[in-house]
């Protein structure tokens, strides 16, 4: 008989968090890499629920940080798709290597 | 083989390959609607947790609001040459090893932290209306954080992607 545990959930949120890094580090579309960060974003929560659920006496801290994690997730991805759509009005383009105006 | 295992077994194995799909897919189209189904599949994972009130959360807010931004931000910035955008084989390379390494290194870190946890406890999770007077009493204040915070975010974004009339005389380009 085996049980579930908390390891599959933390391998879950590795291999989810892997993923993201990985779009984050290979998409050069702005939209893509806000993806990459979502899927980090969701990384973390499921460590947080996992945790909440068989770590003993984190039940409500565990969802609680869970929630404030999606607000902030929800204010994240607004926030960059205004400067997304900036810069693609400027520059019309979404390509992140065009973005080296600042580069010394 | 409990249910939970065989459950958590099909839901984890397609959000894994939901994710490796958003990755590896050309198409900013496509890599969104992977997406997509990989935040359905999280939040499945919650509710096999038992915390349904973050699993609702997670399906009205990422998947109702947050996918539908992506899916404006995708379509408002999709151009021909959108699609031509390529990474080089050496990105790949480096973002390969890199995602590569931390995923063993945080899987080690799990598999120590797992140890001695796996009899499931038997009480459920606290429920929604747990979680709102903890919100209301214990954590109070990053309640009231998160809300100022979610305020000043919105009228932010709203006034960054705000149409801009840019003056004839002197064309601006900030």
């Amino acid at each position: 008989m085996v049980e579930l545990g908390l390891t599959p959930y933390l391998i879950l949120g590795a291999f989810l968090f892997a993923c993201g890094l990985l779009c984050i580090a290979t998409k050069r579309n702005a939209v893509g890499i806000l993806m990459g960060v979502e899927l980090v974003l969701n990384a973390a929560n499921v460590n947080f629920v996992a945790c909440a659920r068989y770590v003993p006496s984190f039940g409500l801290e565990g969802q609680v940080f869970a929630l404030l994690v999606i607000v902030l997730a929800a204010g994240e991805a607004a926030v960059a798709l205004a400067i997304i759509l900036n810069f693609y009005n400027n520059h019309a383009t979404v390509d992140v290597d065009k973005a080296d105006e600042l580069k010394g | 083989m409990s249910l939970d295992l065989i459950l958590f077994t099909a839901i984890a194995s397609a959000t894994a390959l939901s994710a490796l799909t958003v990755v590896f897919s050309r198409n900013i189209v496509r890599s969104a609607l992977w997406l997509l189904l990989t935040l359905i599949g999280v939040s499945l994972l919650y509710f096999l947790l038992g915390a349904e009130f973050v699993g609702a959360t997670q399906l009205i807010v990422y998947v109702g609001g947050t996918m539908v931004l992506v899916v404006f931000g995708v379509m408002l910035t999709a151009q021909q040459q959108f699609l031509k955008i390529r990474t080089r084989p050496q990105e790949w390379l480096v973002g390969g090893i890199l995602a590569g390494s931390l995923f063993v290194l945080l899987v080690n870190a799990s598999l120590k932290m797992g140890e001695g946890k796996a009899p499931p406890p038997s009480e459920a999770l606290p429920g929604a209306g747990q979680i709102g007077v903890g919100f209301l009493t214990t954590y109070l204040l990053p309640f009231e954080i998160i809300s100022v915070h979610l305020l000043v975010v919105l009228i932010g974004a709203a006034y960054l992607a705000r149409a801009k009339r840019k003056p004839k005389e002197a064309p601006s380009d900030g």
